[in-house]
């Protein structure tokens, strides 16, 4: 077994949302490889309390990469060093005995930070609400099977539809463009003949909202899609272009 | 505390729809005068507000996370179960039914399973509907897998996400009606109390948890989503979030809780790896299609297992249970690693797993073709434990995963209190003592999309609401007893944080109250959770300040629920005395080690009635009569 580890932390400490914030020094022993980076922080919290600290805030939930409550920037990295994988997901044995870890929150204008590292992203929410859905009540379905769908096209659909709606996009963004998100939608919904009917509806609707909730614009860098967890394409943005234009065009106001 | 299942009269395929012909009906202009508070949003609570907004109700949404695409249903991997018969493999509603009445051991309402088998086609039409990419066949037709506990394919999935599409779908469906101005949401909130007025639930007490401020709600009537309580053993399967406080604060407040002692373990999880950890991930059951569970024949045999010969490995399950082999149920799966790893022969550096191994399947098939079926499971298991499956065999143990038991409810999803209604994971209905594999999703969706917007109609108009308002004495009252709770954690100047008491509440939990149980033992853990409970409350330290963001005093909150309704377990399972499902008393076994039902004793669901501080709380009966299926003892040999 791999021995156990000291790591040298230095995390984002702030009180409030109206509130300076900075970066705070932390000195871990005895960390095992095989924790998993939020486990090393709750020891961290355990080793804070017992000082009288207060502890370090931070939103995880299901720790397995699929609710999209946990996003830290490590080391600069949105999620850290893996590829594809939540921050939950990161195991110690990623790092060197010895390592200084740099800890800090999403960083962008339309993801205020409450405490520490937790951040505000019901922006996304409120794009969702804008147009992210078939417009379906309950009762309303006919039988699964009247509409058959392609594969390949529901295989783009759930491509697009594996979105945890985590925010790294936007926090590794340099305008902090919530492109890949709002694309990841509009593309999933778009490739079912279900939601083709509203699918010019739905993009216009989304991307007005993106636009008014402060999110920068995409300019194709590409670094949303090098640090999604769940490697969601970039060509979701053409895509999104696609409906938009197509909207745009045939709507015009 | 009466006890009325209100179950319809009436041939059991005829109930339902007799039931929504004699129910009142709303009329469509008044229902927005209606206010209903829906607590979670998981696929229980957000399939309800997006129904009964879609009727017309002013739907208001309570949720502890920042968003409602995050609660714990999110994480449901294998599928969902309904019976539309698309393989034309002999499936019908009434298979359906009878399988979840067999695999809850018996000890479910006939009436409601029926019902769920009934409405759970239309689950799948609806979420097809709502643009849930399901997996398809290249005709573009839908696929099947099957699962266990029945010998045809119903299972409907998305890759090893159906929860997380699932949720998707119930959430798009409620955002569509926050758009058009019928839900409300309320994130970072957790419900911390029920506000009773003229004895119908009113109103909710929360906190909300970016301010730290106490908020009170008044509604017409309250449903509960707020999940499961698997938690309570500090390692399980659940989100870190999941948790049993809402459901336990109805409790006392007069919800009767029902059969708290049926838990599920699930038997294919990857074992615990130090103290340092939070939570077990679990391992579709799926691999048991192909991977050979064992041990070493001796306790001592601590060889590397690639190094052990055939002839010195123990196949316990294929030598226990010829017939199933590998594939037994849940319950039963667990039981037997456990007792492999109490004999001394469990692998690991603590003793506590066993292998499941790939080898003869990956000279069987090849390595692409295992590949091709569990790569992504393998790959995760890389990553958690750092040990290749495709090399060495995997270790696996078993974990909790889901509760049965819960709040009661009536046929309606009404609790003992008029107006409190529950849903999804946090009631008792449906699953009896041991759950079907894909049959959660469909029960919660059941309830929130095509059962609660039909009851809840029926009470609303047949009942008269007296004025309610947040400025009430009852209101007023009830949150004085949150913030003088939440002053009191605070004040502590113990020195144990709340993850300390957790862990050691759980590992009572887990050795007392886990998968095989003894009276004496349940006396003894009854004994202990006291003790503790008593030391939290002198010894709890919690950091912070009460009026911010502060996760710590969400957590201390938890666990102080848990410490009372761990014992409310353990006496619910010293009472039953009999094995059955998920619940297993070591007195009562067949010869051959296998659970013994008592039908004639224990053919009821146990309601438990709170009775105030350091009380025994009052055991009532609701008797389970079986006019459609014939009670059998389960065999897998
Ligand atoms: C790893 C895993 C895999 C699973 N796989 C499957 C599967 O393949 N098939 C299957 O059928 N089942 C599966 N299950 C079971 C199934 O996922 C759950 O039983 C089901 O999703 C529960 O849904 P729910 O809506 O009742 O509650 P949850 O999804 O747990 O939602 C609870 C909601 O309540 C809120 N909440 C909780 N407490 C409060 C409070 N006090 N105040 C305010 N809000 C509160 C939360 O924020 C959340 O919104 C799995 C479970 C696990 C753990
Ligand atoms: S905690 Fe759920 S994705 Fe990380």
């Amino acid at each position: 077994m791999a021995k156990n580890m000291t790591v040298y932390l230095k995390i984002w400490r702030q009180p409030g949302p109206d509130q300076p914030g900075r970066m705070v020094d932390y000195t871990l022993q005895d960390v095992s490889p095989d924790m998993s980076f939020l486990e090393m922080l709750d020891v961290l919290n355990t080793q804070l309390i017992a000082r009288g600290d207060e502890p370090v805030e931070f939103d995880s939930d299901c720790r397995e990469g699929i609710c999209g409550s946990c996003g830290m920037v490590i080391n600069g990295i949105a999620h850290g060093p893996l590829k594809g994988v939540a921050t939950c997901q990161l195991h110690m044995r990623s790092f060197d005995d010895g390592a200084t870890i740099v800890i800090e929150p999403w960083r962008a204008r339309s993801f205020p930070v409450i405490k520490d590292l937790v951040v505000d992203r019901s922006a996304f929410d409120r794009i969702i609400i804008s147009g992210g859905y078939v417009t379906v009540k309950t009762g309303q379905a006919p039988d699964a099977h009247a509409i058959p769908v392609p594969r390949p096209d529901q295989e783009k659909a759930m491509d697009a539809a594996a979105c945890i709606g985590c925010g790294a996009c936007v926090a590794a963004c340099p305008n902090a463009s919530a492109a890949l998100f709002t694309a990841a939608k509009i593309s999933h919904l778009a490739y079912l003949p279900q939601g083709r009917v509203e699918a010019r509806e739905r993009a216009l609707a989304m991307v007005r909202q993106m636009d008014a909730e402060g999110f920068g614009n995409c300019s194709n860098h590409g670094e949303c899609e090098a640090v999604c967890p769940k490697e969601i394409s970039i060509s979701t943005i053409a895509k999104m272009r696609r409906e938009y234009l197509k909207a745009v065009v045939l709507n015009p106001e | 505390m009466k006890l009325d299942s209100k179950v319809p009269g009436g041939p059991i395929q005829e109930k339902w729809d007799r039931h929504r012909f004699e129910m009142k009906l709303v009329n469509p202009a008044n229902k927005r005068k209606y206010k209903i508070l829906v607590v979670g949003t998981g696929l229980a609570g957000a399939s309800a507000a997006a129904t009964l907004g879609g009727l017309g109700y002013d739907v208001h949404a309570f949720f502890i996370h920042d968003s409602p695409r995050r609660a714990h249903s999110i994480a449901a991997q294998g599928g969902i179960n309904a019976a539309k018969n698309y393989p034309n493999d002999g499936d019908s509603i009434w298979r359906l039914f009878y399988d979840t009445i067999k695999g809850g051991d018996y000890r479910a309402r006939e009436a409601n399973v029926y019902r769920l088998a009934q409405v759970a086609n239309n689950i799948i039409d609806q979420c097809v509907a709502q643009g849930v990419p399901f997996a398809r066949e290249y005709g573009g037709y839908l696929d099947n897998r099957s699962f266990g506990g029945a010998q045809v394919s119903r299972t409907f999935y998305a890759r090893g996400q159906t929860g997380q599409q699932l949720l998707l779908g119930a959430y798009s469906a409620m955002m569509q009606q926050v758009n058009a101005g019928n839900v409300k949401l309320y994130p970072r909130r957790e419900m911390l109390d029920l506000v009773i007025k003229n004895g119908q639930a009113r109103g909710i007490i929360c906190r909300n948890l970016v301010s730290g401020e106490i908020e009170s709600h008044a509604g017409h009537a309250v449903a509960l989503c707020t999940g499961g309580y698997g938690n309570l053993y500090y390692l399980s399967t659940n989100a870190m979030n999941s948790n049993a406080t809402a459901a336990w604060r109805c409790y006392k407040r007069g919800a009767a809780f029902a059969n708290p002692c049926f838990t599920q373990i699930h038997p294919t999880c990857i074992p615990v790896s130090g103290d340092h950890q939070s939570k077990l991930t679990l391992m579709s059951e799926s691999l048991r299609n192909d991977g050979r569970v064992w041990v070493p024949k001796r306790a001592d045999d601590k060889r590397p297992p690639n190094q052990i010969p055939e002839e010195d490995r123990d196949y316990y399950l294929e030598r226990r249970y010829p017939s199933f082999g590998n594939l037994v149920p849940r319950d039963v799966a667990s039981r037997a690693a456990k007792a492999v790893c109490d004999e001394g022969r469990g692998v690991g550096e603590a003793g506590l797993s066993v292998y499941l191994d790939f080898r003869d399947a990956i000279a069987r098939l090849g390595r692409k073709a295992i590949a091709d079926k569990y790569g992504n499971l393998f790959d995760m298991y890389l990553r958690i434990t750092d040990e290749n499956p495709y090399e060495v065999p995997m270790r696996i143990y078993p974990a909790v995963h889901y509760t049965m038991g819960g709040l009661w409810v009536d046929y309606n999803l009404m609790s003992t209190i008029p107006g409190l209604y529950v849903l999804g994971e946090a009631n008792f209905s449906d699953h009896g003592a041991n759950r079907l594999g894909a049959s959660a999703l469909m029960q919660g969706l059941a309830d929130g999309y095509f059962i609660l917007p039909y009851t809840i109609g029926d009470y609303l108009a047949g009942s008269t609401f007296p004025t309610a308002t947040v400025e009430d004495d009852e209101f007023k009252a009830t949150r004085q007893e949150v913030l003088d709770q939440t002053e009191r954690m605070i004040r502590n100047r113990g020195n144990k944080d709340p993850r300390t008491f957790h862990r050691e509440l759980g590992a009572i939990m887990w050795d007392y109250v886990g998968m095989a149980r003894n009276a004496q033992g349940l006396r003894e853990a009854i004994t202990k959770i006291r003790a503790l409970r008593e030391e939290y409350w002198q010894n709890l330290k919690v950091p912070g300040r009460p009026d911010s963001f502060n996760k710590y005093l969400e957590y201390a909150g938890r666990i102080g629920d848990y410490m009372e309704l761990g014992e409310l377990v353990a006496m619910d399972a010293l009472q039953r005395e009999e094995s059955c499902g998920g619940h297993f008393r070591e007195e009562y076994q067949t010869e051959e080690g296998e659970a013994l039902r008592n039908d004639e004793r224990f053919a009821f669901a146990a309601a438990w009635e709170y009775k105030g501080p350091n009380q025994k709380p009052e055991l009532h009966r609701e008797d389970l009569t079986f006019e459609s299926v014939e009670l059998k003892q389960r065999s897998y040999k």
